[in-house]
């Protein structure tokens, strides 16, 4: 059974529909790549899933459960994480902090025992820090730790982002362009990444990418995206030999 | 420089981080505890009212400098603290009941007012809490059966035993351990995930909402909680001042404590501290200034809030992480001194944002 899926799925900015009829499915443990023009509604469609926009038509299902309607908030708790293409970190606070707060959808303390720092809110405090621990391993983030985000370079915050999701322990993990602003070393080791995060954690992954060198390495299943209109489905190879695919980005 | 040298996770959870913050912290635990007896009647008021302002900026520093609202309006909490807190004495309601009386009621309209800000931010937020601000002035004059009008009314001082402790040395050990009981909360709740929660929405509400942040929850949190201080410290303050009117508690008070975090340093309580001292200490420095100034510019009456909007101006434009950002770059300039480096501080270069 799919773990997502998209049923006629769209939106529209005034008269403008940014996604329009959307369908597709995700294999659980696959990586599922959209591809398309700048300006598709690749972000959008994004943006529709974590529910930060409301569609205009058509159904989003998490593991059968119908997510259309549910509040923004409640989505990372269901095991939906996100990165952003032009990264929304928390800037002024530490790389910790960040990492911590991707914790945020398993924290259970209440205010009066935070309050009085109690041994319960230490012990989870604790318990959460192993996990960030876990994950700053996992990516070889040990030397930022402490760092605020400000100080850091654009290739790391990209990282500390995929970071701060990974800490969610999502079951679902939307990639807003990874490769972005990464130079080719960095989108290397991206790729590594993004194959362990499918094999070694079996989470799966929904990713927009514009580096067909990527896309052709990680990729299970791609869509290519124009108009805010699904063009094809299928494995990299069919959907980059697919005549309107070419045509789209040749600009036609 | 020294590092600490870490063991465990825990140790990034204490609130001392290591044996020389326990040694300086220990040292100034003494100062302040001895502080009566060698201090004189009128300095010890003047450090009292240093330690309400201090309370008021850690409740504001939580709003502003940490969840990232801003509030113009926190003169009328204060005033809500301090007429609620004056009206139970009045009653008859013992001290201590009538203090957690009026730091209730203020948390609760603290939440309320928090609600606009749900649907605003920044200057339309300020703008609101700004009117706020004018309808508390507007209750205190009205509500005359309450609060005395204009003509305002004198604040019950009580006793214990026979001694009053709401003036001279009783009065400043109940403003110290407030403060304490204060900064104590605060550093609790900010290493806790509501802190975070608070500099998530901050920085960020798209990815806070993403990571599961409730941003109605928080907003009302860091409101209510904001609110609950200030309205605390507006009761001690009411036994400061002695005598309440509406036209103490009005937007300039409210700019002034504004000021007093912007000044302090942004983001955190050593700033609102720092802030606090300073904002205590100016009327002091005016007045000692006033006298090698010549007349015609030290009787301008518009002088201290001048002074104020001065200092606000050049802080931000010279100094944005304030007094505190200042102590933090003179203490690493000793720390490695002679191994300073003039680029320390500067920072990377940011990278602009342009869409999500
Ligand atoms: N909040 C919004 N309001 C109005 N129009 C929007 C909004 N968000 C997106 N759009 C429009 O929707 C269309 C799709 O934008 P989107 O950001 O999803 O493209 P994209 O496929 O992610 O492009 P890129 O490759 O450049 O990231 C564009 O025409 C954009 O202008
Ligand atoms: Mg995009």
């Amino acid at each position: 059974m799919a773990i997502f899926q998209a049923r006629d799925v769209a939106i529209k900015f005034g008269r403008i529909s940014a996604v329009d009829g959307v369908t597709f499915d995700i294999e659980p443990g696959t990586v599922f790549t959209i591809i398309g023009p700048n300006g598709a509604g690749k972000t959008t469609l994004f943006n529709l899933i974590s529910r930060l926009y409301d569609t205009s038509a058509g159904t989003l299902t998490f593991e059968g459960r119908d997510i259309t309607n549910l509040p923004a908030h409640s989505i990372a708790g269901l095991g939906i994480a996100r990165t952003f293409q032009n990264l929304e970190l928390f800037d002024h606070a530490t790389v910790l902090q960040n990492l911590l707060l991707g914790r945020h959808a398993h924290t259970r303390s209440n205010l009066v025992a935070e309050l009085l720092f109690l041994g319960s809110v230490r012990r989870e405090e604790l318990a959460h820090r192993e996990k960030v621990e876990e994950v700053i391993d996992f990516l070889n983030l040990h030397k930022y730790r402490d760092s605020m985000i400000v100080n850091l370079p654009y290739g790391v915050r990209k990282v500390v982002e995929l970071a701060r999701a990974l800490c969610s322990e999502p079951k679902l993990l939307l990639l807003d362009e990874p490769s972005s602003g990464l130079n080719t070393e960095e989108t290397g080791e991206m790729a590594f990444w993004i194959h362990d995060i499918r094999d070694r954690y079996g989470i799966t992954v929904l990713m927009v990418e514009h580096d067909m060198g990527l896309v052709n390495r990680v990729s299970d299943k791609v869509l290519a995206l124009n108009y805010g209109r699904v063009i094809t489905i299928g494995t990299a190879a069919q959907v980059q030999s697919h005549p309107e695919v070419i045509t789209a980005y040749l600009g036609g | 420089m020294r590092f600490p040298y870490k063991t465990d996770y825990g140790q990034d959870l204490d609130l001392f981080k290591s044996s020389s913050d326990r040694f300086w912290y220990g040292l100034l635990a003494l100062v302040l505890l001895s502080m009566p007896l060698w201090v004189d009647t009128f300095w010890l008021g003047e450090v009292s009212y240093v330690f309400i302002l201090g309370i008021v900026g850690i409740g504001l520093m939580i709003l502003t400098g940490y969840a990232g609202q801003v509030s113009i309006g926190h003169a009328a909490f204060l005033g809500i603290g301090a007429y609620t807190h004056a009206i139970l004495l009045s009653m008859g309601t013992p001290f201590v009941v009538s203090l957690v009386g009026a730091t209730a009621l203020s948390t609760l309209i603290g939440a309320g007012v928090g609600f606009p800000a749900l649907r605003v931010a920044g200057i339309y937020l300020a703008m609101a809490t700004f009117a706020f601000n004018f309808l508390v002035e507007f209750v205190f004059v009205r509500w005359e059966s309450m609060t005395g009008g204009f003509s305002g009314f004198a604040v019950a001082s009580p006793e214990f035993l026979g001694v009053s402790f709401t003036s001279g040395g009783g009065f400043y050990y109940i403003c110290l351990l407030s403060i304490v009981l204060a900064i104590l909360l605060t550093l609790n709740l900010l290493r806790s995930p509501t802190g975070r929660a608070l500099i998530a929405l901050r920085d960020s509400e798209t990815a806070a909402q993403a990571l599961g942040v409730r941003l109605a929850r928080y907003k009302t949190t860091a409101f209510a909680i904001s609110a609950g201080l200030t309205g605390f410290a507006g009761a001690l303050f009411a036994h400061r001042i002695g005598y309440l009117a509406p036209d103490i508690f009005t937007i300039m008070f409210s700019i002034q404590l504004l000021l007093m975090v912007v000044v302090g340093g942004m983001g955190s309580i050593h700033g609102a501290i720092f802030g606090a001292i300073f904002v205590g200490a100016l009327p002091q420095l005016i007045a000692i200034m006033r006298d090698y100034l010549p007349d015609s510019v030290a009787r301008q009456p518009g002088i201290e809030p001048g002074i104020f909007g001065l200092l606000l101006v050049l802080t931000i434009l010279f100094e944005p992480r304030g007094i505190y950002g200042r102590w933090l770059k003179i203490k690493h300039y000793f720390s490695v001194f002679p191994m300073h480096k003039k680029a320390a501080f500067s920072r990377q270069k940011s990278y602009t944002k342009s869409e999500r």
